[in-house]
């Protein structure tokens, strides 16, 4: 460090600039329920409650919890389907304001890095950081120097305690990271493609040279599953307990862990397969080819869910981010594109780097880390789960080899960096989430807690075959079978229980009821349906035309934007 | 008793005779000796059934010439009489013997006379029907107090068996620690503060208010409470209903005896008045005075009084009419001079003065002595209103009088409100023309309320309006620069516009928020937006339209590439890979790969586009093509259907777009996950119609996964709750707070239903019909 330099940066543990969770000025406009007798509720000191009534929550809060779209407009329904619907919308409330309540309890604050005025953070290097932290953060920072046994791929385990790595020359290893406690290190005296860590540190699975070998904390080799071949990748399906595996021959592999079988093999026609990462929110796996595209894959279809083209070249690297809305490739074009996978699946930032990138990852929060070469770019967005800019990189950091792999910690602003000259843990302030579920992803647990999550996991482990790409689609009626069934009941019946009976005018007295009245009362029942048709019809045309002239609008004000380019245009990076 | 008894006989042979059409023609008793008047009477019966047959007198009456031939011991006939035998005839010997025998059936011939006649019993069937319907109605009422309950019930989110719940006993405090005594330091620290601050320690815990407030309403009360005032209630509806009743009759006579009685009733009270508070009296008929004075009622000066003038010539009741209004108003107008005259001395001067103002200003004067009459004139109304419903009952006419004036005082404020709505209507109007004019305000109300052709148009007044609007951005929008301060603008226009019009306003504004912000963040992505433009233009059918289809296949290849060949402006990163020993190898493989990439790109691109047209191809169902070539033409070699015939019998295959068909470098599968449908909900439960409504209460995950504790266990909790070891009795009325009343009358109908009495069938009947 030549020069002295002033820089705020804030690993995760340290409270200084504080976001206050609760909003001052939203808030939830809920009534705080007025007491019936003020005078029974008075306390017997006769002082009053200053804050009467419920706390207020703040309503954004809540609003991230809901999940009924009453956007979406319901036909008319009778009165008792109307009060289930009412007790539906209020359970929701309650729930999603308690758990907007209990947000209280995640006090941990994400950490950042801020620049001085002007000053680039990405000029900052670790050293300056590792300064700057506490001593507890400063000792993540580390360097293993391991040049024997080249390049190494590195993968931490789901608490984000345990670090397994495995060199390409044999080298396999698993350590407590944290504490520097090795757990096992061996030489499986083969070509080590890659590694992954299963449902807990106690187990793992190595992608060799010929097959999948699955060893102990202790380096004994459990199972050797001789009908995953070749294989370049393994990904691990933590809820549904699912080891997917692609390989060179061009199968992608399901390996259910929990009972030892292979639920799908599913054949993806592209040649070699070495790029595939998982979309954590719906399990979907991407894998990415040579031709370009990026294939997204579900073991209960035989055929790709989406196929994307992506780049000109071969897909190098593909990540996505852990709300599975993003995901980001690079391809042999240079190029570095983040994509939109909420049903578009259209580049939404594109960038061209001067090597590109060979690996990719996302962290908890939505960084966006790419190795290239030997040198590793971490991009940031605005906040939370929002889109990385790739304008300005975050943070940068040169290794002393070309990377092999990387991969965020969970759960600590770590970055883990498997390169040809060992392992590198990298700080990144602000990566990843800074609270933990305790009882999903414990990086404190004990064995006895272990142990017990286990079998809690393996009683709620997902089937295979409710992978798909909207998960929330499962909670939606079959609508085909459902008119399916329809059909087939009123082909046995004869007719159709539900359909509506056609107006029968009641009779009425004192010579009201001629025929001729019937027919009019008929007519005029008849005209109001047909006068509703035709309004609704109305305003469709009405909103499609709205539409319509809404992208013209666009259109317009696209076009000339495009026409005129700004003088200034050469100038811009 | 022997004679009761043979006056009962006589009775029933009466009624007998009534009753049932004896046959005359044939007696009891036929004698041998008789056969000849037999056959006489044969023949005479054959001879009145000729005569009959001639219509005119068909009904002949047999005269009785001589002495009747058919006496018989046991029967009476009065043949040939033409008459009915009448009790009375048979009893007149009894009547005007004065024999003491006799004496007691006369009496009991006149209790039997004075009794009417019993009528028929109804058919048993009938009275079981009615009995049935009166248990079904009783029953239905019974149990429809249920009905609430059942449906709170059935929509409670939980139920707690057994029913009854102990009241918690309240045991205040000092009841509790009544033995209780501080005896360790911190508590004596704790006695000695609250004594400091004389704080309530044991006794006195409750202040009398609270108290009473515990005690205020036992349950029991507050039911009586209750019913006391449903009573109340039904008294005043009785009421009610009763004056509607009564208000309704048109029968002249009916209202001129109330009328009277009216009449009556005020001229008692009047006269009882006089005697308690004569002046009162006085002053009351003097105000009568005046009213008849200022008011032309009784002149003969209105339209029946006209009418009746006319007809008074001809018809004496009109002229008696006439008559008796000019009597009345000749009435009403005398001076009490009896009991005023010592009075009218006093008040000489102002007698004089009467005759020059107005009545008005004299009353004010004869109740207040204020100085200025005119001002005081509206209170003085209001003291006149007040006295006018004090007298309302007492004094008919006067009322009428009095109606009729406070109609014309309340004329000025009539005129007010009439002036008013004047004005609303004037305001409706103009608000009606401006909504012709700038078509502007389509509130839902009006939509119901006007013609459908006026809907029609008023429904398309915001899609021109919208029109309008985008004419008016277009120079703003147009220069990048201006939008902020276009945007800045926004909200004002937003405010002065209707409800219904803000929505797509609001949408543009955050559109124009999103470029904004694709402006600020990267340039790269303008690189983008031919790309996305294309798509637009897809998705424009107007577009679709007009270009040919092969043109726009090249659009779609244009916009792929423009897709993946973006020049991006590359990083100029602080840290520039450096190559290491293979930097040679590495240099010459990625030469080799630029070269490959320059080749292949368009190969890729290509591929992409026909695997996706053939996965199109192959998911699509078949159009049906029903074309005949040659039908309705010459036929001939190489005849080909002309489009426009071929357009015409194409019937295209059913289904929606493809999800994927305005994005050129994707394609989605949209084969169906079988396996997770077999997971999925096939049949709609219960109470839904739609999927959307079922879809909707299942959208919130109740797994603990996903809630806190306190929400799961809610959302969780069972819909019945059960004590172990406790029966669970039917529901019972005590338990909802009813009182078990009317089962009792229930039962007791459904005991002796025989005992009813002809009234009660007779409501019975009545209601039933109705």
């Amino acid at each position: 460090m030549s020069r002295p330099r002033r820089t705020n940066f804030r690993p995760k543990n340290t409270h200084i600039l504080k976001k206050s969770r609760i909003s001052k000025k939203l808030q939830v406009p809920k009534k705080p329920r007025e007491r019936k007798n003020p005078e029974s509720q008075r306390s017997l000191s006769g002082a009053q409650d200053p804050f009467p009534g419920p706390a207020p929550v703040p309503v954004d809060v809540v609003q991230k919890f809901c999940r009924i779209d009453k956007s979406k407009k319901l036909p008319r329904c009778r009165s008792k389907t109307r009060n289930r619907l009412k007790v539906a919308e209020t359970e929701e409330e309650e729930t999603s304001v308690t758990a907007a309540r209990s947000e209280l309890l995640l006090a941990e604050e994400p950490g950042f890095l801020e620049g001085e005025d002007g000053e680039d953070t990405a000029k900052i290097l670790q050293a300056d950081i590792v300064e700057a932290v506490d001593i507890a953060s400063a000792a993540k920072h580390f360097d293993l120097n391991l040049r024997q046994f080249g390049p190494y791929r590195v993968n931490y385990s789901r608490t984000g305690r345990h670090l397994a790595f495995g060199g390409r020359r044999g080298h396999v290893a698993a350590l407590d990271w944290v504490t520097k406690k090795l757990m096992c290190e061996i030489n499986v005296m083969e070509a080590v493609r890659d590694i992954r860590f299963l449902h807990s540190e106690a187990l793992l699975a190595v992608a060799q040279n010929r097959w999948l070998y699955i060893y102990d904390n202790q380096g004994i080799e459990l199972h050797c599953i001789r009908r995953c071949d070749r294989v370049t990748r393994l990904e691990f399906l933590p809820f549904h307990f699912l080891l997917a595996t692609a390989s060179e021959t061009g199968f992608l592999t399901y390996l259910d862990v929990s009972v030892g079988k292979i639920v799908a093999a599913l054949n993806a026609r592209a040649g070699r397969l070495d790029v595939m990462t998982q979309n954590p929110y719906n399990a979907v796996i991407h894998l990415g080819h040579s031709n370009g595209t990026v294939s997204l894959w579900s073991p209960a279809v035989k055929e790709p869910l989406v196929k994307i083209l992506c780049h000109r070249g071969g897909v190098r690297a593909v990540a996505v981010d852990s709300t599975g809305t993003y995901m980001a490739t690079s391809g042999l074009d240079h190029q570095l594109k983040i994509f939109d996978l909420r049903g578009t699946y259209q580049p939404l930032r594109a960038r061209t780097l001067p090597q590109g990138a060979g690996h990719l990852a996302f962290s908890q929060r939505g960084l966006l880390a790419a190795g290239m070469g030997d040198v590793v770019n971490i991009w940031a967005g605005h906040g939370k789960a929002s889109l990385p800019s790739l304008e300005q990189p975050y943070l940068t950091h040169r290794l002393s080899g070309p990377v092999h792999g990387l991969q965020f910690c969970p759960f600590e602003d770590v970055l883990g960096l498997g390169h040809s000259g060992g392992i590198t843990s990298m700080l990144v302030p602000g990566s990843a989430e800074p609270n933990f579920d305790g009882l999903e992803s414990n990086p404190y647990r004990s064995r006895k807690q272990r142990q017990e999550w286990e079998v809690k996991a393996l009683l709620e482990k997902v089937p295979a075959e409710l992978i798909c790409l909207d998960p929330r689609a499962l909670a939606e009626v079959d609508v085909i079978s459902l008119e399916q069934k329809k059909k087939e009941r009123i082909e046995r019946l004869g007719y159709d229980p539900e359909a509506k009976t056609p107006f029968q005018p009641k009779p009425k007295q004192k010579g009201r009821s001629s025929t001729a009245s019937l027919v009019k009362r008929k007519r005029k029942v008849m005209d109001k349906e047909h006068r509703d048709k035709v309004r609704q019809s109305l305003e469709q045309q009405q909103q499609q035309q709205e539409q319509q002239q809404q992208q013209q609008h666009k259109q317009e004000k696209a076009k000339p934007m495009r026409a005129r380019p700004s003088a200034l245009d050469r100038f811009v990076r | 008793m022997t004679a009761s008894r043979v006056a009962e006989s006589l009775l029933a042979l009466s009624q007998q005779e009534e009753l049932v059409d004896l046959p005359k023609n044939h007696p009891l008793s036929v004698s041998e000796d008789e056969e000849d008047s037999d056959r006489e009477r044969k023949h005479q019966k054959l001879l009145e059934a000729i005569s009959s047959l001639d219509g005119k007198n068909r009904r002949k009456v047999a005269e009785r010439s001589e002495a009747g031939l058919k006496v018989s011991e046991f029967n009476v006939s009065s043949e040939g009489s033409g008459e009915k035998l009448v009790l009375a005839d048979l009893l007149e010997p009894a009547k005007t013997s004065s024999s003491p025998s006799l004496a007691t059936v006369k009496k009991q011939l006149n209790r039997v006379k004075s009794k009417k006649t019993v009528r028929l019993p109804l058919h048993k069937e009938e009275v079981e029907r009615i009995l049935r319907e009166l248990a079904f109605n009783k029953t239905s009422q019974v149990l429809s107090k249920w009905d609430p309950i059942v449906l709170k019930n059935r929509q409670a989110n939980q139920l707690v068996f057994p029913l009854e719940k102990e009241q918690s006993a309240f045991a205040p405090i000092e009841h509790v620690l009544s033995g209780w005594t501080a005896r360790t330091l911190l508590e004596q620290k704790v006695f000695n503060l609250l004594h400091k601050n004389k704080q309530p320690v044991t006794d006195h815990f409750l202040t009398p208010m609270e108290k009473a407030s515990l005690k205020a309403m036992s349950l029991e009360e507050a039911k009586m409470h209750q019913a006391e005032l449903q009573r109340a209630r039904a008294l005043q509806s009785y009421y009610e209903a009763r004056a509607q009743r009564e208000k309704k009759i048109k029968s002249k006579k009916y209202h001129k005896i109330v009328k009277k009685e009216k009449a009556k009733k005020a001229l008692k009270a009047f006269e009882q008045l006089g005697k308690v508070n004569p002046t009162v009296a006085l002053e009351k008929l003097e105000k009568a005075r005046i009213m008849e004075r200022m008011s032309l009622k009784h002149q003969n000066s209105g339209k029946w009084a006209k009418s009746k003038v006319i007809m008074a010539k001809y018809d004496l009741e009109a002229h008696q009419a006439m008559q008796e209004q000019l009597s009345k108003n000749k009435e009403l107008m005398q001076k009490l001079q009896i009991a005023l005259e010592s009075e009218e001395e006093e008040r000489g001067p102002e007698e004089v003065e009467e005759l020059l103002i107005p009545g008005v200003v004299n009353k004010v004067q004869m109740n207040a002595d204020g100085p200025n009459p005119w001002m005081l004139s509206s209170c003085t109304q209001d003291s006149r209103e007040a006295e006018t419903h004090e007298d309302l009952e007492e004094l008919p006419e006067p009322v009428a009088h009095e109606v009729s004036e406070s109609e014309v005082d309340e004329g000025p404020v009539a005129e007010e409100e009439i002036l008013l709505k004047e004005f609303e209507e004037w305001r409706s109007l103009r608000r009606r023309s401006e909504l012709s004019q700038d078509a502007e305000l389509v509130g839902s109300q009006e939509t119901k309320e006007s013609s459908s052709q006026e809907k029609l148009s008023e429904l398309r007044a915001p899609s021109q309006r919208f029109k309008e609007n985008h004419q008016s951005w277009k120079p703003k929008a147009s220069p990048t620069g201006t939008v902020p301060q276009a945007h800045r603008e926004e909200p004002s226009l937003e405010e002065e516009e209707p409800l219904l019009l803000q929505r797509p306003k609001r949408v543009q504004t955050l559109e124009e928020l999103e470029e904004l912000e694709k402006e600020e963040c990267s340039q790269s992505q303008e690189f983008f937006r031919p790309g996305l433009e294309g798509q637009q233009l897809e998705r424009n059918p107007n577009n679709l339209s007009n270009a040919p289809k092969e043109k726009k296949k090249k659009e779609q290849m244009l916009d792929l590439q423009n897709l993946l060949t973006t020049k991006s402006p590359s990083v100029r990163s602080l840290a520039v890979p450096t190559t290491l020993k293979e930097v040679d190898d590495e240099e010459e493989r990625d030469q080799k790969q630029m070269i490959k990439e320059a080749f292949a790109g368009d190969d890729v691109i290509k591929d992409f586009l026909k695997e996706k047209r053939d996965t199109i191809e192959a998911s699509k169902s078949k159009d049906m093509d029903l074309t005949l070539p040659g039908w309705g033409k010459w036929g001939g070699m190489g005849l080909k259907p002309s489009a426009k015939k071929r357009r015409h019998f194409l019937i295209k295959a059913p289904g929606p777009p493809r999800k994927d068909k305005n994005f050129p470098n994707v394609i989605i599968n949209e084969k169906r996950n079988i396996h997770a449908a077999a997971h999925q909900v096939q049949v709609l439960p219960y109470p839904f119609t739609h999927h959307s409504q079922f879809e909707r209460t299942v959208q919130t995950p109740i797994g603990s996964t996903w809630n806190t504790q306190r929400a799961f266990q809610k959302l969780t909790t069972p819909k019945v709750v059960t004590k172990p070891g406790h029966i669970i009795k039917p529901i019972k009325a005590e338990d909802v707070g009813y009182w078990s009343s009317s089962r009792s009358d229930l039962s007791v109908m459904q005991r002796y239903p025989k005992q009813l009495s002809m009234s009660h069938k007779k409501q019975l009947k009545k209601n039933s019909v109705d």
